[in-house]
C-alpha cells in the first residue's frame, strides 16, 4: 500500500494507520498544512486547547486512561517550547507520547527566522527521542518509527519536528508494516534463572514485601491481572510508589497503602523492616527511598524493571532481573506454582502480626471539625459518595496530591492521572479534560489546590467548548499548601510567598464560561454539594473551602530514613540536617 | 542470603565479576559504544555526559560502516564501577545507539592515539627533539629550517611521556586525536 501524497498528508494518513483518533494542539504559520489536512478529514478529532503545555498534558491524560499513545500537534518556536514542560513530565512518568511540531522551511534553518526555534535541541534532553525529518521520502516510515519508540520498552515522549516544506512536498506514503524497527527492540522477557532465583527466595523469607510502580500500570492490564493472581496467592504484602495505586486494588487484603515521604506508616516500616524487597517497576526514587544509606537495610532486594538504567542506579540489589514486568509475572507464577506454590508460612503468619501491630498506629487519622472542612474530610466524602461508580481521578501537585493519594481507593490500573515525578503544578486540570475525551461517559475528577489549578485555568474555554463535563474539585486553602508546610516546619514558620492572593470568584469565574460553580465552606453541606457536582451534566468548579493550615502527615522529613517517620509536628525531628528538596 | 554479592560476571579474566560497587575508587574505562549515524547522535551521547554529570577524559567518532549507517563513538571516562554501570545503562538506553562495550572490563583491549606535535627550536635542542623523536618512533612530516611537525601513534601515556620531553625543547601546539580503541582477539 503505497501512493504519493504532500507531508502534511502523510502526518494524517499516519496517524490513522496508527489507530489515532484523537489529537491535541494549537494551531500556527509553521503547521499550517498538517492543519488543512486535519480540515479535510473527519476521522481524526483535534481538540483545540488554549496553550501548548495543556495539549501535552491532555495527551498524557487521555494516554495513562487508555493505554494507547497520545498525539499533539503544535507549530514551531513557541509552540514548540510551550510543550517543553509537557514532555519533561512525561518523560519522568514514562507516558507514551507521539509530539508533532512546526519547522521553519529546511532553507531557512539555522537563520534565526520568525518563529524558528532549535527544537530538536531543545527537546533532547525531554523526549526518549527526536527526529527533525528534512526528507519527504522518510517522513512516513520516521512517523511510524515513533510510534514503535514511544510504546516499546519503556514508554515515554517523542517528537517529530517537521519543516514546513516537508509539509507541502510530496512522496510516497508507506505503512507501519514496512517501517523499519528491529534496531529498537527492548528485551521482554526475564531470565529464567533469575526468576527461579526469586522465586527460591520468595519460599523461605519470613518478611516478604512486594514494592510496586508504575511500571506495572504501563505493562498494561495483564500485568496487574498477574500480580493480583500472585499477590493474593502468596499471601504477601503489598506497597506502591505514587505512580502505582491501582495495579493492586485497595480493598485487596494484601494492601498496606502507599509508601514514602506521605505514605503510610504500615507501608514504610514494612519496608524498612523486610527481609525480601521484591520491586516489581519501581525505580527507587528519593521520595521513595529517604536516606539511602538506611534504606531497608536488612532485605535482600530483587528489582523487576525493563529500563537497566533504574537498576542499580540508586539502591544496589542483589537479584536484578531485566525486562517487562507482565512477562516476568507470568514466568514467576509458572516457576512458583511448578514448585508447589511454597511460601514460609510461619514466617508469614509472625510478619503480618506485626504490620497489624503498625496498622493500629492509624496513621491518617486527623482531628476533624464541626465548622470547617478538613481536607481529609473532604476527600473522604468525595471517595465515599463516588467509588463503585466508573471514576477518574486526575490531581494537580502539592497537599492534595497526597491526601488523594493516602485518601481515595484505586480498583483498577489506568484509573489515577497524577504528575509524580516532575511534579507539573497544572498538571491536573488539563489531564481530566484528556481522561473526558478518552472517555466522554465517565466521571473525571481533578482533585486540585487552587494555586496549582490556576497555572492553567485557560482550559476552561477547551472544556466548555468540547464539551468536557470535568469535576475540578478544588481543596482551597488559599495557600501554596506544601510550600506553606515546608516553611512551617523547616524555615521557622516565615511564609514567604507561599499565600494565593487575589484569588478569582471561583463561581463567578465558572459562570463565565458556562460551567457550573459551587462553593462550600460547612461540612454540613459538604455532601450534598459532592452530590450536586456529580449529578451536574457539565463541568464543574468546585470551590471547597478548607482549612487553611493542615500539614499533610504522616511524613518523612526528606534525608530521614524511613523508620523516623513523623505522625504530626515534631519541630525537634526537623532540626538540622533536614532539609533537602 | 546475599552478603558475599558475587555476580556471575562479564569479566573475561574470571568465571566470577568481583568487582565491588560499593568501592569509592574511581578508574578509567575506555567505552566502545557504535550507533546509528544519524544527524544529532553524538549531541546525544554528549547531552547524557553533562546532564548526568559524567565525566569524558577523550572522546573520538567517526562512520565504521557507511552502507550500514553505522559509527562506532570511543570514550574513554572516570569513574566508579557503579557510575560506569549506570553509563553504560544510560548509553544503551539512547535509541540510536545499538551497543554499549566497556573494553577495559569486558577484554583486553588494543588503545591507540594519534597526536602532532609542532616543535620549534635551533641548534642543540633540534638535534635532540629529532633523537628523541626516532626513539619514540615519531615521524617528522612537517620540516622548516626552525620547527618540525611530528606525528606519533600509540597509547596515550607514551603520547603525554613524549609530551613531557618535547616542553623543553620548545614544544609549541598539539593536537590529539583522543584514543581509538578495540578488543583484542576475536
Amino acid at each position: 500500500m503505497s501512493r504519493q501524497m504532500t507531508g502534511a498528508e502523510m502526518v494524517v494518513q499516519a496517524l490513522k494507520d496508527q489507530g489515532v483518533d484523537t489529537i491535541f494542539g494549537y494551531p500556527g504559520g509553521a503547521v499550517l498544512p498538517i492543519y488543512d489536512a486535519i480540515f479535510q478529514q473527519n476521522d481524526i478529532k483535534h481538540i483545540l486547547v488554549r496553550h501548548e503545555q495543556a495539549a501535552v498534558h491532555m495527551a498524557e491524560g487521555y494516554a495513562r486512561s487508555t493505554g494507547k499513545p497520545g498525539c499533539v500537534l503544535v507549530t514551531s518556536g513557541p509552540g514548540a517550547t510551550n510543550a517543553v514542560t509537557g514532555l519533561t513530565d512525561a518523560l519522568m512518568d514514562s507516558i507514551p507520547l507521539v509530539v508533532f511540531s512546526g519547522q521553519v522551511p529546511t532553507f531557512m534553518i539555522g537563520t534565526d527566522g520568525f518563529q524558528e526555534a532549535d527544537t530538536v535541541g531543545i527537546t533532547r534532553a525531554c523526549t526518549k527521542h527526536n527526529w527533525l525529518v528534512k526528507d519527504p521520502s522518510k517522513l512516513s516510515e520516521t512517523i511510524h518509527q515513533a510510534f514503535h519508540v514511544a510504546t516499546s520498552g519503556r514508554p515515554g515522549p517523542v517528537l517529530i519536528d517537521l519543516p514546513k516544506d516537508v509539509q507541502f512536498a510530496s512522496a510516497e506514503y508507506t505503512g507501519p508494516k514496512t517501517a523499519r524497527t528491529e534496531h529498537y527492540r527492548p528485551k521482554v522477557k526475564g531470565d529464567l534463572d533469575a526468576i527461579t532465583k526469586l522465586v527460591e527466595m520468595m519460599e523461605t523469607a519470613e518478611r516478604p514485601i512486594f514494592y510496586t510502580g508504575g511500571g506495572v500500570i504501563n505493562s498494561g492490564s495483564a500485568a496487574s491481572q498477574l500480580l493480583r493472581e500472585l499477590v493474593d496467592a502468596t499471601g504477601f504484602p503489598i506497597t506502591s510508589t505514587l505512580m502505582g495505586l491501582g495495579a493492586y486494588p485497595a480493598s485487596g487484603k494484601n494492601w498496606l497503602g502507599m509508601l514514602g515521604m506521605h505514605g503510610l506508616y504500615e507501608a514504610n516500616l514494612a519496608m524498612h523492616d523486610c527481609d525480601l524487597m521484591i520491586n516489581l517497576g519501581a525505580r527507587f526514587d528519593d521520595r521513595i527511598t529517604g536516606r539511602v544509606a538506611d534504606f531497608s537495610p536488612n532485605s535482600v532486594k530483587a528489582h523487576v524493571d525493563i529500563d537497566a538504567s533504574s537498576i542499580n542506579k540508586i539502591i544496589q540489589v542483589d537479584l536484578p532481573i531485566l525486562g517487562d514486568i507482565g512477562h516476568v509475572l507470568e514466568d514467576l507464577l509458572k516457576v512458583w506454582k511448578a514448585r508447589g506454590r511454597k511460601t514460609n508460612k510461619e514466617g508469614l503468619g509472625k510478619w503480618w502480626s506485626k504490620i497489624d501491630e503498625w496498622k493500629k498506629v492509624r496513621c491518617l487519622s486527623y482531628t476533624n471539625s464541626d465548622t470547617i472542612i478538613k481536607p481529609q474530610y473532604a476527600l473522604q466524602r468525595l471517595e465515599e459518595l463516588t467509588k463503585g461508580r466508573d471514576r477518574y481521578i486526575t490531581t494537580e501537585v502539592g497537599q492534595h496530591q497526597m491526601w488523594a493519594a493516602q485518601f481515595l481507593g484505586f480498583e483498577a490500573p489506568n484509573r489515577w492521572m497524577t504528575s509524580g515525578g516532575l511534579g507539573t503544578m497544572g498538571y491536573g486540570f488539563p489531564a481530566s479534560i484528556g481522561v473526558q475525551v478518552a472517555h466522554p461517559d465517565a466521571l473525571v475528577i481533578n482533585i486540585a489546590g487552587e494555586a496549582s489549578w490556576l497555572m492553567n485555568m485557560q482550559e476552561m474555554g477547551t472544556a466548555t467548548q468540547f464539551r468536557a463535563p470535568v469535576k475540578q474539585f478544588i481543596l482551597n486553602n488559599e495557600r501554596l499548601g506544601m510550600v506553606r508546610q515546608w516553611q512551617d516546619l523547616l524555615h521557622g514558620g516565615r511564609y514567604s510567598q507561599s499565600w494565593s492572593e487575589s484569588l478569582p470568584d471561583f463561581v463567578k469565574l465558572a459562570e463565565s464560561f458556562g460551567w457550573k460553580g459551587i462553593v462550600v465552606s460547612d461540612p454540613k453541606e459538604l455532601d450534598d454539594a459532592i452530590m450536586e457536582m456529580i449529578e451536574y451534566d457539565g463541568p464543574v468548579l468546585f470551590d471547597c473551602l478548607v482549612e487553611k493550615h493542615e500539614n499533610c502527615f504522616p511524613m518523612i522529613p526528606s534525608g530521614k530514613p524511613h523508620n523516623d517517620m513523623l505522625l504530626s509536628a515534631d519541630a525537634e525531628a526537623f532540626r538540622g540536617g533536614a532539609a533537602l528538596v | 542470603m546475599a552478603a558475599l554479592n558475587i555476580k556471575k560476571g562479564s569479566s573475561s579474566h574470571s568465571a566470577y565479576d568481583l568487582r565491588d560497587f560499593h568501592s569509592e575508587v574511581e578508574r578509567s574505562h575506555t567505552l566502545a559504544v557504535i550507533v546509528e549515524n544519524e544527524p544529532g547522535v553524538l549531541a546525544r551521547v554528549i547531552g547524557l555526559f553533562s546532564g548526568r554529570g559524567y565525566n569524558i577524559d577523550s572522546l573520538t567518532v567517526a562512520e565504521i560502516d557507511h552502507k550500514g549507517h553505522t559509527s562506532r563513538i570511543t570514550i574513554v571516562t572516570r569513574g566508579t564501577e557503579a557510575v560506569i554501570e549506570q553509563i553504560r545503562a544510560q548509553l544503551g538506553r539512547i535509541v540510536p545507539v545499538h551497543e554499549v562495550h566497556d573494553l577495559t572490563t569486558e577484554a583486553t583491549a588494543v588503545e591507540r592515539e594519534l597526536a602532532l606535535f609542532k616543535v620549534a627550536g635551533t641548534g642543540e635542542k633540534r638535534v635532540e627533539a629529532l633523537r628523541l623523536a626516532d626513539i619514540f618512533r615519531a615521524n617528522v612530516v612537517d620540516s622548516t629550517l626552525e620547527s618540525f611537525v611530528f606525528e606519533i601513534t600509540g597509547t596515550s601515556d607514551k603520547i603525554d611521556a613524549f609530551a613531557e620531553l618535547m616542553r623543553p625543547l620548545g614544544l609549541v601546539d598539539v593536537a590529539r586525536t583522543g584514543v581509538a580503541a578495540l578488543a583484542r582477539g576475536v
